[in-house]
């Protein structure tokens, strides 16, 4: 159960656009109209070009920016504008040869084996395996050889032996992709796999494409300037970037800005490209994780004071109060709030359920008292109590001290309190160690450590101790879990769906656990859960939520037997009952 | 039940290659046996690790068989792959436990319910859009939905769209796993509801994967109680619910929690009872 749904935004939104957003960072798109306007620029060189590129005029050799030269000249008086337009001709094309083999050998193979593999697979990966352990330079040089002075021959076999790379990275994003549910819908859907792979492989795959293809064009034009300065490429006295770069070293002492020029548009070029290829990547990036494309910021929470304040001295009853409670969340379409004026008392020695659906505030109830809201929800009005004193708006700083000791969480999924890295023993260890509960050396810590874990009823607790997480079931996790929440001796303990990952089985051990541990240690206990069959179990008293409001109050007894708001009695009339003997049977 | 069953499972087994030199292949499920009729619901229950998801998955191909046959009326289809497995789209079909992975992203839902009916060449693109407004409207959700994504519709809804795309060229048996354990109790009362009243009009026979006995005792006919890849009991569902003979199923019988405060103190006595003498 999350915090809250996403808000349903009316219009459909174009999901696989990867340049959606790109105005929200200005270094991509300033990366994006570099690369764009030279390259328009070179396409339209002959209307732009203020002289031909091979014109000389020796009487204004070397000559510095003027009307007529507007990059001034070189050693021969040619025009470096006209040469530099004409010049970007090659190198482009050549780039543009090499990310077109590049991108549609690398895909088609990637693709290929990622989706049928089998023998597929192994035939394409090991002609993978070949292409990379070619050296590349060495090939090319061998293919010019051959084709004397040809720009396309190099640039395609450069393409040729760099898509295996691309293959494979497409290739392990495209075992991942066909791990997705929806592809095996597909395939029961009677689809064939050439339909798939169009339909649902190749979408997924677009802005990883575009990336690459970013990153490689910056690659080529290196190696394609490169080929040019050592002249290999573009046969001279015809213009190339990197002939100009050559041409310029040569004269370098007497005009540096040649060389500048020529190099300066080379680096930029090919800054442009990573810079896109980074900004397109943090973009897709953005847009898994559903803060891209909707381009607002969202709007801040106010605060309302006068409520906060109004409650200073404190409620005299329970361990726990809330009153007035209510919890908003910042989002692009304005603030929305998502507990609204909630007020319960938990007392000592009590099992206090926090009941409700997906979206009706109770997950976020339990972490706000713990002041573990997401950093976009805020507390906007009314205050929590624990043991008399006030907990809601604590600075983080006294928080971090009550947290674990006076109140602690055992969370639905147990790894988010372990570290799959280290034993339970050495992780409990620590939080003993942080809780100050144990004063004296390493013994010390060690024998409170094996009557935690022995308090959650974990049979041999000196070989738990010993285990990394993995080695446990669910179950026994759950318990190491509990016991860490256990360490600091809380007043309150706050369980948000302990036992929703759980088989029943193992659900009913862990509700016996918090039952027992509530008897011995008179400790409250709020158990978040949205299953009415844990809470006829276990609860004494509970609140049921609907949408940020409370509905229903009472004993357990009260709640199930007399329920007074109707979305308490659908709730209870849609539980599935293995006791009821009518049902939907056909 | 008349006539031949609508799936017929025969020792069916499963298993997978175990890594390391030699090693024995670890087996997930083992000469499982079974028959569901035609319009019969028969429920498949286990906790995890039973093999539950796995029998679904072989019978839809889409893990290999190891052993023992799976007959689609009547027909081995147990290693059907290809084309001849494609064939099978109309009478075989499957609706999956997670609604938000089992529906592309990326595709508006009317694209995804086309492609049940693109397999099937001869309707026009009229036909095929007048088809997918009918099933919307079957599974009640608005006409529109068609040109939205996924991820404007709540998780009840996405589950109905798996049912519109499930039933769209009425099969005669869909593989349900777990279809609503990731529902919240009233979406899941209104799926259940949902899925009874197509199978009236449709005539389809499901297949009920779950670790839910209580969604079981209301939902399903007969039931098959699975453990480590075995099947430990077998019949009507409320006679397994009711007097559960096998010690495992009497296990989960006793713990599935009801929503009756008095009424679950008295059983949770009962199972710390069963416990003790175990």
């Amino acid at each position: 159960m999350t915090a809250a749904d996403p808000p349903v935004s009316v219009s459909s939104r174009k999901w696989t656009n990867p340049f959606a957003g790109i105005w929200r960072r200005p270094l991509t798109a300033a990366a994006l109209a570099v690369v764009l306007t030279v390259t328009v620029a070179v396409i339209l060189a002959p209307l732009l070009a203020p002289h031909p590129p091979l014109a000389q005029d020796l009487l204004h050799a070397r000559g510095g920016p003027s009307a007529s030269h507007p990059l001034g000249t070189d050693e021969l008086g040619r025009d470096v504008l006209s040469r530099l337009l004409y010049g970007g001709r090659p190198a482009l094309l050549g780039v543009g040869v090499a990310v077109s083999v590049y991108i549609v050998l690398g895909m088609s193979l990637g693709i290929l084996a990622g989706y049928l593999r089998g023998w597929t697979d192994r035939v394409i990966v090991g002609l993978m395996d070949v292409m990379l352990s070619v050296p590349a330079v060495i090939i090319m040089l061998a293919v010019l050889a051959i084709f004397s002075q040809s720009n396309v021959a190099a640039m395609l076999t450069l393409g040729f032996l760099s898509a295996a790379g691309l293959a494979r990275i497409i290739r392990s994003s495209c075992i991942a992709l066909r791990e997705e549910l929806f592809v095996d819908a597909a395939r029961v859907s009677g689809l064939s796999a050439a339909r798939i792979m169009a339909r649902h492989i190749f979408p997924g795959l677009v802005g990883l494409l575009l990336v690459q293809m970013c990153l490689f064009s910056g690659i080529a034009l290196m190696v394609q300037t490169g080929l040019g300065f050592l002249g290999l490429a573009t046969p001279p006295p015809a213009p190339s970037w990197g002939g100009m770069v050559g041409e310029a070293s040569q004269v370098m002492e007497q005009s540096p800005s040649l060389l500048l020029i020529s190099g300066g548009l080379i680096g930029l070029m090919s800054v442009a490209f990573g810079l896109l290829g980074d900004g397109l990547r943090d973009l897709t990036q953005d847009r898994r994780q559903g803060t891209g494309s909707r381009s607002q910021r969202p709007v801040p929470v106010a605060v309302a004071k006068d409520t906060a304040e109004a409650s200073d001295t404190p409620p005299d009853a329970g361990v726990l109060a809330v009153r007035d409670y209510s919890i908003a969340f910042a989002t692009p379409q304005g603030p929305r709030t998502v507990v609204d004026s909630v007020s319960f008392t938990v007392n000592t020695g009590e099992i206090f359920g926090l009941v409700g659906e997906s979206g009706s505030g109770k997950t976020v109830t339990g972490l706000s008292l713990l002041g573990l809201l997401a950093p976009n929800g805020t507390v906007t009005g009314g205050s929590a109590w624990l043991a008399g004193r006030r907990i809601s708006g604590l600075p983080e700083r006294d928080l971090q001290r009550i947290r674990g000791s006076e109140i602690a969480l055992v969370s639905q999924e147990p790894m988010v309190a372990l570290d799959p890295n280290f034993t339970i023993g050495s992780q409990l260890s620590e939080v003993v160690r942080r809780t100050g509960a144990v004063s004296g050396g390493k013994d010390a810590v060690g024998q409170r450590v094996r009557e935690l874990l022995s308090s959650v009823h974990l049979r041999d607790p000196d070989d738990i101790a010993r285990r990394h997480p993995h080695e446990l079931s669910g179950g026994m996790l759950q318990r190491v879990a509990i016991a860490m929440a256990l360490a600091g001796s809380p007043k309150v303990l706050i369980a948000d769906e302990p036992t929703t990952a759980l088989d029943v089985t193992v659900q009913a051990g862990i509700l016996d656990l918090l039952r027992s541990l509530r008897d011995e240690r008179g400790m409250a206990i709020i158990l978040i859960t949205h299953d009415l069959g844990v809470v006829a179990d276990s609860c004494d008293r509970a609140i049921v939520m609907e949408q940020g409001r409370i509905v229903e109050e009472g004993s357990v007894e009260d709640i199930f037997y007399r329920p007074q708001h109707p979305y308490t009695k659908k709730l209870i009339e849609s539980t599935p009952s293995i006791a009821r003997t009518e049902g939907r049977v056909a | 039940m008349t006539g031949t069953p609508v799936l017929q499972l025969d020792g069916l087994a499963v298993r997978y290659p175990s890594r390391g030199f030699r090693k024995p292949p670890t087996t997930v499920i083992e000469d499982v046996s079974f028959e569901v009729g035609r319009a019969e619901t028969v429920a498949l229950v286990g906790e995890s690790g039973s093999g539950k998801t796995t029998i679904g998955r072989a019978v839809l191909g889409l893990t290999p068989v190891s052993g023992g046959r799976v007959l689609l009326d009547g027909r081995d289809i147990t290693r059907l792959t290809g084309r001849a497995r494609r064939a099978l789209a109309p009478d075989l079909q499957a609706i999956f436990q997670n609604p938000y992975g089992s529906l592309n992203p990326a595709l508006p839902v009317g694209r995804t319910l086309a492609e049940p009916l693109l397999a099937d060449s001869t309707r026009s693109p009229r036909e095929v859009r007048a088809h997918i407004t009918d099933l919307l409207r079957r599974v009640g959700l608005p006409e529109d939905a068609a040109d939205r994504y996924p991820a404007q519709f709540s998780g009840g809804q996405r589950q109905r769209i798996a049912i519109a795309r499930a039933v769209a060229r009425q099969p005669k048996i869909i593989i349900c796993d777990e279809p609503t354990s990731a529902l919240d109790v009233t979406t899941q009362a209104a799926a259940l509801d949902l899925l009874a009243e197509l199978q009236q009009s449709l005539g389809c026979a499901y297949l009920f994967i779950t670790h839910d006995l209580a969604v079981v005792k209301e939902f399903a006919a007969r039931t098959l109680v699975l453990q480590h890849g075995h099947i430990v009991e077998e019949g009507r569902s409320t006679d397994v619910c009711d007097q559960p003979q096998h010690e495992y199923t009497q296990r989960l019988v006793a713990a599935a929690p009801v929503p009756d405060p008095v009424l679950q103190r008295t059983r949770r006595q009962k199972r710390l009872e069963l416990h003790a003498t175990s």
